[in-house]
C-alpha cells in the first residue's frame, strides 16, 4: 500500500504471511493468532492504554463493532501494555473486543510485524488486516497522534469480500434496543 | 487536509442551514453528549455568523453510543423534532444543556419547544428515528470519522485544530488552501 510505504516502510506490507503469536488476552487466557484462521482478522497495534488518541481510537472500534461483525472479522487490539493494565482500560472503556498484551519479551510481537518504535518502547499507531489464510491484505501506520479511523480497515474488508457483499444497512438490529426512553 | 472524503456527499437527506450555493459547506458529525462536541458549539455558531450566506452548516449524527449513554436517544430527539419542523432548534437546546439529556429532560425540551410532544414521545419509544442516526453513524464511519466532533470542509475530513477559533475560521474563510 502507497500509504503504509510513505509513513512507515518498515510495517509488514500487503501479501506478507502474518506472523503467528500467542499473547495474553486476560491474565489466565492466551490468544493465538492461528486459531483465527477462516475468518478475517484486523490487528490494531497502538502505543499505550489510556492515552487520549488511542482511548479515542479504541472508542471508536467499539462502536464499529457490528460493521467488522458483518464481515465476521475479528478486531484484537495490541500494546505493551500488562494484562492488568489492559483490564483496568478495557473495563474503563466498556469496550467488547480483546487487548492483547505485547508485555514479556516486551514488544516481540509488535517487532514480528516492524511496528515496534525503538525510541518510546512503545508499538506504533499500526494497523493490519489479515484474510481467512492469515495473509496480510492491507496495513497501514498512522502518524502517532492521528487516529487513523476505521475507512481503511473497512474498504480493505469490502475488498477482501469482493463480489460476496455484506449484508445491507436493513439487517441492523443494534439500536431498536436503545431506542426507548 | 487528510484523504478522507465525505461519502456520501451532502444531499436532501441531509439537515442543513445556509444556503444552496454558499461556497463553503462545513458538515460535522457529532455527538450530543460528547463535551468536545459541546465545546465546537458556540465555535460552530460564530463561524456561521461571520461568514453568514458564504456558509452552507450541515449536521450529522455520530452518537459513541458506549461511552455516552444518552448520545443516541439524544439524536433521534433531534430527528423527532425534525420531523415537526423544529431540528436546529433541538440540536441547539441538546448542546445547551448536555449534562441533562435523560428522557424525561427531552420531552421536557420538546415542549418548550412547543411540539406535539404525544408525537415526539412516541416516535422515541418506537424508535422510529434509530435507523436514521445509525445511518448517519455508518457514512461516518466510511468518511474517516475519528472521533467527535469531526469537520469536513467542502468535502474532506478537517484535521486542523477547531478548537483554535481563529485558524479555523481562516479554513473556512479559503478551503483551498491547505494549512
Amino acid at each position: 500500500m502507497t500509504e503504509s510505504d510513505r509513513l512507515a516502510p518498515n510495517i509488514l506490507p500487503a501479501g506478507a504471511p502474518a506472523p503467528d503469536f500467542a499473547l495474553n488476552a486476560t491474565p489466565d487466557q492466551v490468544l493465538r493468532l492461528s486459531e483465527l484462521r477462516g475468518r478475517p482478522v484486523i490487528l490494531v497495534f497502538y502505543p499505550a492504554d489510556w492515552s487520549p488518541v488511542c482511548g479515542d481510537q479504541v472508542a471508536l472500534y467499539n462502536e464499529i463493532l457490528p460493521e467488522f461483525r458483518e464481515y465476521g472479522a475479528v478486531i484484537l487490539g495490541i500494546s505493551v501494555d500488562g494484562v492488568w493494565c489492559h483490564a483496568a482500560f478495557a473495563r474503563d472503556r466498556k469496550l467488547h473486543f480483546p487487548l492483547l498484551a505485547d508485555f514479556e519479551p516486551k514488544g516481540a510481537v509488535a517487532r514480528m510485524y516492524g511496528a515496534y518504535r525503538d525510541e518510546d518502547g512503545t508499538s506504533e499507531r499500526a494497523l493490519f488486516v489479515l484474510d481467512s489464510d492469515g495473509i496480510i491484505r492491507w496495513s497501514y501506520c498512522s502518524p502517532l497522534a492521528v487516529n487513523p479511523g476505521a475507512d481503511g480497515i473497512l474498504n480493505a474488508l469490502e475488498s477482501m469480500a469482493g463480489k460476496s457483499a455484506p449484508a445491507k444497512a436493513g439487517s441492523f438490529q443494534g439500536d431498536t434496543a436503545e431506542a426507548r426512553p | 487536509m487528510s484523504d478522507a472524503a465525505l461519502t456520501p456527499p451532502v444531499g436532501p437527506n441531509d439537515h442543513i442551514k445556509g444556503p444552496d450555493d454558499a461556497s463553503v459547506t462545513l458538515v460535522e458529525y457529532g455527538d450530543f453528549e460528547c463535551p468536545y462536541c459541546g465545546m465546537a458549539h458556540p465555535i460552530v455558531e460564530k463561524a456561521q455568523r461571520e461568514l453568514g450566506r458564504h456558509l452552507r452548516f450541515v449536521f450529522r449524527h455520530f452518537p459513541l453510543g458506549e461511552v455516552h449513554p444518552h448520545a443516541r436517544l439524544a439524536a433521534q430527539a433531534a430527528e423527532a423534532a425534525g420531523a415537526q419542523g423544529r431540528f436546529w432548534e433541538m440540536h441547539d437546546t441538546l448542546f445547551e444543556h448536555q449534562d441533562a439529556l435523560e428522557p424525561e429532560d427531552l420531552v421536557g425540551y420538546a415542549k418548550s419547544l412547543g411540539l406535539d410532544t404525544k408525537q415526539f414521545t412516541g416516535d422515541l419509544e418506537a424508535g422510529t428515528y434509530a435507523k436514521r442516526v445509525r445511518d448517519d453513524f455508518r457514512s461516518g464511519v466510511r468518511s474517516g470519522v475519528n472521533g467527535t466532533p469531526t469537520f469536513f470542509v467542502n468535502g474532506e475530513r478537517y484535521d486542523g485544530s477547531w478548537a483554535n477559533e481563529e485558524a479555523f475560521l481562516l479554513a473556512l474563510r479559503a478551503p483551498e488552501v491547505t494549512y
